[in-house]
């Protein structure tokens, strides 16, 4: 059984239908890519996955593990395991990153019958969580999001993944605005974890990514459906061609 | 600091309002209604000397000129209140207790209830409380161990018989009998609360903390702190408050004084957990406090901390009067108002001494139909040289039915004063609670943890024993309001 799948899921924002039937079967241990121009319904598919107010679906079944997840709420889905690393991460004033962290992970915890984590073991898992990203162990005291520069809000977002050990993650174009080293940083935290448990869903605008986060599938989004599959030979091709012989073909 | 699991477990498994119980408790009270009789009545209860009868008939008498001047510019609406329908006395039936393990255990076990033991096995460490049920002090805990030191710690009736010279020195000399519509009736009624002295030089090791429990059905509380720090000295002092779930309204018009002399500083904090009412608006107390503190001496620093949930509504303004030179007043609140409660707080610093400087930090939070509005005075004297204020009024919505209003008054009579002011206004987005629940939260978890980030400037400025206690209520007293 797929960990993840996604089956002929239609999607609308605002009365406009902007995912068109996307059919998708992530297997346990797998890494599947997304690729596709701005604007053609990255996002809303990695938010109707995680269940964000304001898309309606219209059409289709997502499950996880074999159970319904549109029939989850979003807090449901996230403790079931479904984790998304957002596009822009949102700002929470005066809540430390190391309070955010704890209160998300004894959420999960709690919903597993597990205790509330220990705050020394709490502490101790965070020093080598950044670590391993090669984030200044201070940055968990300031407030999550605040007056962090774009590569540090990725790392944050890494980091929370890290953390908490998700089944199925979504990175939504965690590459963007990352320099070079950056870049290296959040793959290696991303590889860390890739397990035979576990299904990465990775949506970049950029190949480069992928000599980092190497995926098993590659695929197009063009006009709200998966344009075309492949492997990583793919992602070099679109690089080298771009997106307009799928644009043409999907419209 | 952070909401914590276990914050986060009491926010679930709380109810709306855990303290809305009722003690059943045999108790003494005086005939309903307001009179000259009444109050000959609870002064020959507390056996009190000739002069504090007098003055509480000269504030009564002074009450009954008032009788069209109840406030009104607050914004604020409730029902004309009438004050005869009211007990001014009620007490728990015993006789004069010798020790604490005397008291009555069905108090004890209220107290217990509420997180307030008051046996010396089970008491606060570092933590002396007073407890004030219905109109009298039932118990203080630590009694000795502050005598030794030179405090003094004590319900104030029994203050008045013990230190009646400095009862009589301090009591009215910050908010006098004449002083407001609310305020006067307490001097008139007033039945207990507690009087607290720091002797010289004194850094009080412990908190000094009073809780008050409304029990009694249609009476009114009326209590009166009042606490003097000597020179050099320093007490950091906390109150908090419940009530039984009740379908009427009762008024709770509290009275507290500070005074601080030379160089000496109070921290005076507030937990009010008043019952609220029920999500239409039915019963709660109406809480119409004076607070006020005078920094009499050179250096004198005072510093109000206020975390307001309860309540249905609350008329208060912890105040400073900024009289030595340098002295300082600060004042943190944080007012929640959700469903149809109403908040009009906020404060007065009043500049007088040179070199007087003044902080306001106020975080007023609305949800359900509530209405919450910070209302400020600022005021510069003519002699307070290159005195100095700073304002910040933030205000959060939750919901579209809630209102939230600033009223900031700066009157500056000196030229070489500064002041700044700073207001925002803002609300709970959508993509900050889906980002929290994104990452596994509730929506009430959710909820709690961006208003005590929101609030965090003031909650970190309580007693540590205090303040996850009140980030817990932070998160309980907004249930609901989302979703
Ligand atoms: N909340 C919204 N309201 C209206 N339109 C939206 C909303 N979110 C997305 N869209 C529209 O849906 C389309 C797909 O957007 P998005 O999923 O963000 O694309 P991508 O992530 O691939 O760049 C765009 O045309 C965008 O304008
Ligand atoms: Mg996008």
């Amino acid at each position: 059984m797929a960990l993840l799948e996604i089956k002929n899921l239609h999607a609308s924002v605002a009365g406009k239908e902007i995912l068109k039937g996307i059919t998708l079967a992530l297997e346990p241990g797998e890494v599947h890519a997304i690729m596709g121009p701005n604007g053609t319904g990255k996002s809303t598919l990695s938010n109707v996955i995680a269940g964000r107010e304001g898309y309606e679906v219209t059409k289709g079944e997502v499950y996880l593990d074999g159970k319904d997840v549109l029939d989850m709420a979003a807090d449901e889905r996230a403790r079931a395991g479904i984790f998304l690393a957002f596009q822009y991460p949102v700002e929470i004033p005066g809540v430390t990153t190391s309070a955010f962290l704890k209160t998300a992970l004894n959420a999960k915890r709690r919903a597993a019958g597990q205790p509330e984590i220990d705050a020394m073991d709490f502490l101790k898992l965070v020093k080598a969580k950044t670590a391993v990203l090669g984030m200044p162990y201070d940055m968990i005291k300031r407030p999550l999001n605040v007056g962090f520069s774009g590569g540090e809000k990725k790392r944050a977002e890494v980091l929370q993944m890290t953390m908490l050990e998700p089944r199925v993650a979504i990175l939504d174009e965690t590459d963007s605005g990352l320099d070079i080293d950056a870049l290296k940083v959040v793959s290696e935290g991303v590889n860390s974890l890739r397990s035979p448990e576990r299904a990465f869903l990775v949506i970049t605008h950029y190949q480069r990514l992928l000599d980092y986060i190497v995926p098993d599938h590659v695929h197009v989004l063009a006009n709200g459906r998966i344009a075309a599959s492949g492997g990583k030979e793919l992602a070099l091709e679109l690089e080298a061609e771009g997106y307009a012989k799928y644009l043409n073909t999907a419209a | 600091m952070a909401v914590t699991r276990e914050t986060a477990a009491a926010v679930r498994d709380v109810e709306q309002y855990k303290y809305g119980f009722v003690t059943d408790i045999e108790s003494d009270k005086a005939p309903k209604g307001l009179s000259e009789d009444i109050i000959r009545f609870i002064s020959a209860k507390k056996n009190e000397p000739e002069w504090m009868l007098e003055w509480r008939l000269k504030a009564y008498n002074y009450w009954l000129t008032l009788a069209d001047e109840e406030p009104t510019w607050a914004k604020l609406h409730f029902p004309k209140i009438d004050y005869q329908a009211s007990y001014y006395y009620a007490a728990p039936k015993r006789e004069k207790l010798a020790s604490l393990d005397e008291v009555d255990p069905k108090l004890l076990e209220t107290y217990k209830k509420l997180g307030i033991p008051l046996l010396e096995q089970q008491m606060l460490a570092g933590v002396a409380v007073d407890a004030v049920f219905d109109s009298v002090s039932v118990a203080t805990t630590y009694k000795k161990k502050l005598e030794e030191m030179g405090v003094i710690f004590m319900p104030i009736s029994e203050a008045l018989h013990k230190h009646p010279e400095l009862v009589k020195k301090y009591l009215g000399s910050v908010v006098p009998y004449s002083d407001n519509f609310y305020a006067t009736l307490n001097c008139a009624v007033f039945t207990d609360g507690s009087f607290v002295y720091i002797p010289k030089g004194l850094r009080c090791p412990m908190e000094l903390s009073t809780y008050f429990r409304i029990n009694e059905k249609n009476t009114g509380q009326f209590e009166r702190t009042l606490i003097i720090a000597d020179e050099g000295s320093y007490v950091s002092y906390l109150e908090g408050c419940t009530a039984p779930q009740r379908d009427e309204n009762q008024l709770h018009a509290a009275v507290v004084e500070l005074i601080a002399l030379d160089d000496a500083e109070i921290k005076y904090s507030t937990v009010q957990n008043w019952y609220p009412g029920d999500a239409d608006g039915k019963g709660g107390i109406f809480n119409f406090v004076t607070k006020r503190g005078a920094c009499r001496g050179k250096n004198s620093k005072i510093m109000w901390t206020q975390v307001e949930t309860g309540s249905a509504i609350t008329w208060k303004y912890p105040s400073c009067i900024l009289q030595g030179d340098n002295s300082v007043g600060e004042f943190y609140s944080v007012a929640i108002t959700n469903n149809r409660q109403q908040a009009d707080t906020g404060t007065k610093m009043i500049h007088l001494g040179k070199g007087t400087r003044s902080k306001i930090i106020s975080k007023g939070i609305s949800a359900g139909r509530a209405e919450n509005t910070y209302r400020g005075l600022v005021r510069i004297g003519a002699k307070a040289d290159k005195a100095r204020n700073y304002t910040q009024c933030d205000s959060l919505l939750i919901g579209d039915k809630c209102g939230a209003h600033t009223v900031p008054y700066i009157e500056s009579r000196n030229p070489t004063a500064q002041t700044e002011h700073e207001a925002a206004t803002s609300k709970i987005s959508d993509d900050q609670l889906f980002y929290c629940l994104q990452r596994g939260m509730t929506q009430e978890e959710a909820v709690s943890l961006i208003v005590n980030g929101f609030c965090k400037e003031v909650l970190q400025t309580l007693p540590m024993e205090f303040a996850v206690e009140a980030q817990k209520l932070v998160g309980i007293s907004l249930e609901g309001s989302v979703g």
